[in-house]
């Protein structure tokens, strides 16, 4: 580390600090603007203090949901996000660290075939294919529907690849001294991969959540009815309104809310995600 | 209890590299048998297969009557201590020694009793609930023991399990092992490439390369009686000095003596058989040194001289000496003056003479 002195530190210190002010900025806005008349926002008066509709925005922002319109209250945005995120993040990890599992222990023909068919499919994300996608899904009855939403988001190249690094640094010895143990590939896979990848898990796990919670296109495409839509989708429909005031505060009260849970799953297992990037634990 | 019996065992990789090219040995029951050789010998492999984590492509191995080749690792009632450990990272060291006995159904009292009585034999009670990060090499390498113990297998397979630790280290564990191995009288295979182990802790010794047997037997016997250039190299450090000599100096050197060959062959000398003097002894031999290096370990002197006449050269093999140069171990540390001219004289009986490829040994 350079130990930076007088002019010099200040001058690093002031434009880290331009940074932070550019990135902190607008969410101090949608923060301010949350808690403030809609009249005011509208009439171009917006104060850049906190106002004092926190609590009556909030509550009809989660409880209500818009007025004028048939939205749904966010709270129920909030919970099919935090299903679709969840049931993503959780539906990866389980069949990515299978199939490298299947990749990486067990010889049996087009192993290599298969692994470089999976590799192919990084190539290939949603918005490749997503005519035949939404095809597949809606032959299958799947449009509005919770499986619609997360299925095929499921099958994760990126995850595979990431857990067949891991499990290749895993000494051999390891499977080894199991097999003289006594145990055989369920119990390997279970008594000792398991608990090894944890922290990979939880880093894995981060990663999804936060992209399962951010996915818009497929959402958008899948979900017709309004009590099926995520609050990436919700934000924007709240903000095209055609016969109304768009509510302000009640869309920054949204986005606001829309931030809370990637951000409350970072801070949780941020030391378990910088030891699963970082720490190899053998 | 039980013996090991390998019958003309083979191993050849799908590429068609051939690993092992025929062995056959018995270890008895309760003995400590020594594999030992440079790397890729195929010592490792051989144990590997004894485990059943290499397939066997040829021959049998039977394990205490039973022929194993077919049968899985757990199943052939053995236990491995591996050489970088291999403990579960992610469980205690009562769990990594339990781990097995659970595995098979043990009820939860007799693990008990069995781990405690091998913590105790190994002196890691207090240690039974950290996480092998936790612990330091050597108790690393206690718990891997601990693991192998507590099963009470037929056999106990050693995979270079010292090799990790440091010089001092290596030598209490080396003692430990054999007293253990001593204390439970199971029958063990050990697999090491450093000779001073395996002299010290065989009951039968394998020499091997390159995936065949080069010599079997006792320690003491392999050192004094090696039955091949590779074995007189390979054991004893330094190594034995060889020189190959042709058929007019073997004649001269051995006259009288009918059974010494007529053609060519290689002279073996040991750097301890040496002496430094200006005598001659009947029927030994005496070489005429110029210094070239000298090491003072303190207990012991070791001489690096240059022959003063050039004899043929053979290729050296590896652990095997440059041509020409040779080796003398005095006792002290008082020793000549590099680039001084010494006479290094080895009475008749400790002279080893092999055929001219170093296959054979004839005796003298």
């Amino acid at each position: 580390m350079v130990e930076e002195q007088g002019i010099q530190r200040f001058v690093s210190h002031f434009i880290l600090w331009i940074g932070i002010a550019i990135v902190a900025f607008p969410v101090y806005l949608a923060i301010v603007a949350s808690t403030q008349d809609n009249a005011l926002i509208a009439n171009g008066q917006m104060s850049l203090l906190p106002g004092g509709h926190f609590f009556d925005v909030y509550y009809k922002t989660i409880v209500l949901g818009t007025s004028g319109s048939t939205r749904e209250p966010v709270g129920v945005m909030l919970l099919n996000s935090l299903i679709m995120a969840l049931t993503i993040a959780i539906g990866k990890i389980a069949i990515s660290i299978l199939s490298a599992y299947a990749i990486v222990y067990f010889r049996f023909p087009f192993r290599m075939w298969i692994f470089w068919m999976i590799f192919m499919t990084l190539m290939l994300p949603v918005e490749v294919r997503i005519y035949p996608t939404y095809k597949i899904a809606a032959d299958l009855h799947l449009l509005d529907s919770y499986a619609g939403l997360t299925l095929p988001l499921i099958a994760s190249a990126t995850a595979t690849l990431l857990f067949r690094q891991f499990f290749m640094t895993v000494p051999d010895e390891l499977l080894e001294a199991s097999r003289i143990d006594g145990a055989g590939p369920i119990r390997f896979f279970w008594d000792t991969l398991l608990p090894l990848s944890r922290t990979n898990m939880a880093a894995l796990f981060v990663i999804l959540f936060i992209f399962g919670w951010n996915q818009y296109l497929w959402p958008l495409l899948i979900t017709t009815r309004d009590d099926m839509q995520t609050i990436v989708i919700g934000i924007r429909k709240m903000i095209t309104t055609s016969d109304a005031l768009t509510e302000w505060p009640v869309v920054m009260a949204t986005a606001v809310l829309a931030m809370l849970p990637p951000v409350a799953v970072v801070i949780l297992m941020q030391k378990l995600f910088v030891r699963g990037l970082v720490e190899t634990e053998k | 209890m039980a013996n090991v019996v390998l019958r003309n065992v083979h191993k050849t990789y799908p590429g068609g590299v051939e690993a092992i090219k025929g062995i056959d040995f018995e270890v008895g029951d309760g003995q400590f048998c020594v594999l030992v050789g440079p790397s890729g010998c195929g010592k490792s492999t051989l144990l590997r297969m004894v485990a059943g984590l290499e397939t066997i492509t040829g021959g049998e191995i039977d394990i205490g009557g039973r022929i194993v080749n077919a049968i899985e690792p757990a199943e052939r009632d053995i236990a491995m201590v591996f050489q970088n450990y291999a403990l579960y990272p992610h469980m205690s060291v009562y769990n990594n020694m339990a781990y097995g006995l659970r595995n098979r159904g043990m009820p939860k009292p007799e693990i008990d009793t069995r781990v405690q009585e091998a913590a105790r034999i190994l002196e890691i009670v207090p240690m039974l609930d950290r996480k092998p990060r936790q612990l330091s090499g050597g108790q690393r390498q206690r718990v891997a023991m601990g693991r192998a113990i507590v099963r009470q297998p037929k056999v106990f397979l050693f995979d270079e399990p010292l090799s990790n630790l440091d010089a001092k280290l290596r030598i209490a564990m080396r003692v430990e092992i054999r007293r253990l191995q001593r204390r439970l009288s199971t029958t063990s295979i050990y697999v090491t490439h450093d000779q001073l182990e395996a002299m010290t802790l065989a009951d039968i010794l394998v020499v091997m390369n390159g995936g065949q047997v080069e010599q079997i037997g006792n320690p003491l016997e392999i050192y004094q009686k090696p039955a091949t250039t590779f074995v007189a190299s390979f054991i004893g450090a330094p190594p034995m000095n060889l020189m190959p000599l042709r058929a007019d100096e073997i004649k001269s050197q051995f006259s009288g003596d009918g059974r010494a060959a007529s053609e060519a062959g290689i002279l073996g000398i040991r750097p301890e058989d040496f002496m430094i003097s200006s005598d001659t002894l009947p029927g030994g031999i005496a070489l005429e040194l110029t210094v070239e290096a000298i090491e003072r370990v303190g207990a012991e002197t070791f001489i690096y001289g240059t022959r003063q006449h050039e004899v043929q050269s053979v290729a050296a093999n590896p652990g095997e000496l440059p041509p020409g140069e040779v080796i003398v171990r005095i006792p002290g540390a008082i020793g000549p003056a590099i680039g001084e001219r010494i006479r290094a004289i080895a009475p008749r009986e400790k002279l080893h003479l092999f055929s001219a490829d170093g296959r054979k040994r004839i005796d003298l």
